[in-house]
């Protein structure tokens, strides 16, 4: 596990759910097969209505016209980031996109869940309504251990609250790297 | 020590007498449901960790019900329902539902119940947000993601966080007009779509217990839009005989006990409750109908795993009896059962069917089909700038189709009294 996530913000408002993340009809697309898994970065956050994506101004496309990777890779969102559906082509077409880490208010169990026991991105929590302080396309770094995100931008640096019971699993990249770790399955 | 109901059912499965909310445990799973958007990725990632000569931990235990994009050319989904079923014969799954055989149900929350897999006391996952659903039974139902779904094919366990519960009662009965959908849609209203987030939403009342399973199904089925890991009724007597009408297995009762502790207590009278819709684009927006009363619609659309059970299409019945409808109106049985029930079933001595087709509603075949908007060629696909009565579950931006149409969610009796009009109106004025 990285001990430093740097990148540029990516600013969204409250309730993204999961149709906004990835819209219902891509997902067809195979989660394995690497030609249409690309797919899964190409429509990652194209759901999200254009004038709310990209905040404050807005009118900012998550990832650029016949691109499947985004110049963003730290999504910042307020409260119940990921509710909706269960599906977690979700945080994996924000992976692929090359999101490392979220920072939202709150966030929806299951989308939570499929972040940490999926090792997708790293679900962070915060008391602070980042998505009013932080504008899209602050160079943004969070270090891991501290649990701070600095705004390089801006030079400000506010607390993340720890991952807690569920760091374990976060370091150890997903539910099965942690269930090997502990012997709570044979070691693959 | 006192327990909530879902305290009791998750220590059951946890080998404990005793949990706390707030803890995680790892819980013996009894069921896990899968379909076929999230099936095959399930697979896949199983396959992955566990070997690809793995077997999964109790092939009895696995209930595979393809149901999400079934009636549609789109070959990346036929590939999908190509894979379910490759999976299902090498694993000698026995409950499989093959689509184009006579064995294909249709949407799973609703065929688990009719096919008898709900049982009380037991602990069903599911990779779908909407597995609250079964909580209906007296039992733990919650959603999960393709990874904690594989991780239970290869072991039959998983953790989970023992959640708070929140109650909410419902005094009085239950007046003709109103229907467990406008229940659900006041709770929401009240708590927000994140008001229960890793909770346990237990519902009870007089209301609640007079209502029959399929009425039950919709309170529970929208848990999850306030954000709850659960909905739960206790078992009684009605959905005892529900239950042993289709399965012989054990069961055990569950209740929660008089002094368990709650997150918080909500009470209604729902002699105080009136029609209600949530106004695009968030389940919570609330509002009666009579405030939002003749704003236009272009499309009413009753189905899917909330208001596509037999009951549902019964209150709609009433109110489309002898009426034409002025707007597109879809109606989608949830299961191949409710679809037959249509022609079997009357209502003031015509078959439900009868009255819909008379009423000018087109009948689609069982499946989730718009409720999610789905492939392009998905039947009530919302297009443009629609507006919709649905009584679906969702109404964020897209969620039927086009990003820049509005859903209003709403009863059977509220979205057919508008598909009448073409205008939102309120059932009363048909009943």
């Amino acid at each position: 596990m990285e001990t430093i996530i740097q990148g540029k913000a990516y600013v969204l408002g409250k309730n993204i759910d999961t149709d906004q993340i990835i819209p219902a009809e891509h997902l067809v697309y195979s989660l394995s097969d690497p030609e249409e898994v690309i797919l899964y970065g190409k429509y990652a956050l194209s759901g999200v209505p254009p004038q709310q994506g990209g905040l404050p101004q807005g009118n900012i496309p998550f990832i650029e016209e016949g691109r499947c990777h985004s110049a963003f890779t730290i999504i910042i969102a307020g409260p119940n980031f990921g509710c909706g559906s269960s599906r977690e082509h979700a945080p994996f077409a924000l992976k692929v996109a090359g999101v490392q880490a979220i920072v939202a208010e709150s966030y929806a169990r299951i989308f939570y869940r499929n972040c940490v026991d999926g090792g997708f991105a790293i679900p962070y929590e915060t008391a602070e309504q980042l998505n009013q302080l932080i504008k899209t396309g602050d160079e943004l770094k969070i270090d891991v251990e501290a649990n701070t995100i600095e705004n390089l931008t801006s030079e400000v640096t506010y607390k993340l609250n720890p991952l807690g019971d569920v760091f374990n699993i976060v370091e150890a990249g997903g539910i099965f790297a942690y269930a090997r770790q502990e012997h709570l399955m044979p070691q693959g | 020590m006192a327990q909530t109901i879902t305290q009791k059912i998750l220590s059951k499965a946890a080998n404990r007498k005793f949990v706390d909310a707030g803890e995680s445990v790892w819980l013996n799973v009894d069921i896990l449901l899968t379909h076929d958007v999230c099936g095959p990725p399930t697979f896949d990632i199983f396959k992955q960790e566990f070997g690809p000569d793995a077997k999964v931990w109790d092939p009895a235990k696995v209930v595979v019900l393809p149901d999400h994009y079934i009636f549609t050319a789109n070959e990346h989904a036929h590939r999908n329902i190509d894979l379910l079923r490759q999976f299902a014969k090498e694993q000698k799954l026995e409950h499989y539902y093959d689509v184009g055989t006579d064995r294909y149900k249709g949407v799973c929350h609703v065929a688990l119940a009719e096919e008898g897999f709900n049982l009380p006391g037991t602990v069903l996952f599911g990779t779908d947000s909407h597995t609250c659903t079964s909580g209906a039974f007296g039992m733990f139902g919650t959603g999960i993601g393709n990874t904690d779904a594989a991780f239970i094919l290869g072991t039959g366990k998983l953790w989970e966080k023992v959640p708070e519960s929140i109650l909410f009662t419902f005094d009085g009965k239950m007046p003709a007009y109103l229907t467990a959908k406008d229940l659900i849609l006041q709770i929401l209203g009240d708590i927000t779509t994140d008001g229960a987030t890793y909770r346990a939403m237990e519902f009870d009342g007089e209301a609640i217990f007079s209502l029959p399973m399929e009425e039950r199904m919709t309170l529970t089925n929208m848990a999850i839009e306030a954000g709850g890991m659960n909905g739960i009724i206790a078992a009684d007597t009605i959905a005892e005989s529900y239950v042993k009408a289709r399965s012989q297995k054990p069961y055990e009762l569950f209740q929660s006990d008089p002094d368990a502790r709650y997150h918080s207590k909500y009470r209604y009278n729902v002699a105080e409750l009136e029609p209600v819709v949530a106004q695009p684009h968030s389940p919570d927006n609330r509002a009666t109908v009579r405030s939002v009363q003749g704003t236009k619609i272009t499309k009413s659309y009753i189905g899917s795993c909330t208001g596509g059970k037999l009951t549902d299409f019964v209150m709609a019945a009433r109110i489309l009896k002898g009426q034409r409808v002025s707007v597109t109106t879809n109606i989608v049985p949830a299961t191949v059962k409710v679809a037959r029930d249509l022609e079997t079933e009357l209502y003031d001595g015509q078959s439900l069917k009868k009255i819909f087709e008379d009423a000018g509603c087109s009948i689609a075949l069982p499946s989730c089909a718009a409720c999610l908007g789905g492939p392009a060629d998905t039947v009530g696909r919302s297009v443009d700038n629609d507006v919709v009565v649905s009584t679906t579950n969702r109404n964020f931006p897209g969620r039927m189709g086009s990003k820049h149409a509005g859903v209003y969610l709403a009863s059977p009796l509220t979205a057919a009294a508008s598909a009448i009009t073409g205008k939102l109106t309120d059932p009363r004025d048909f009943l």
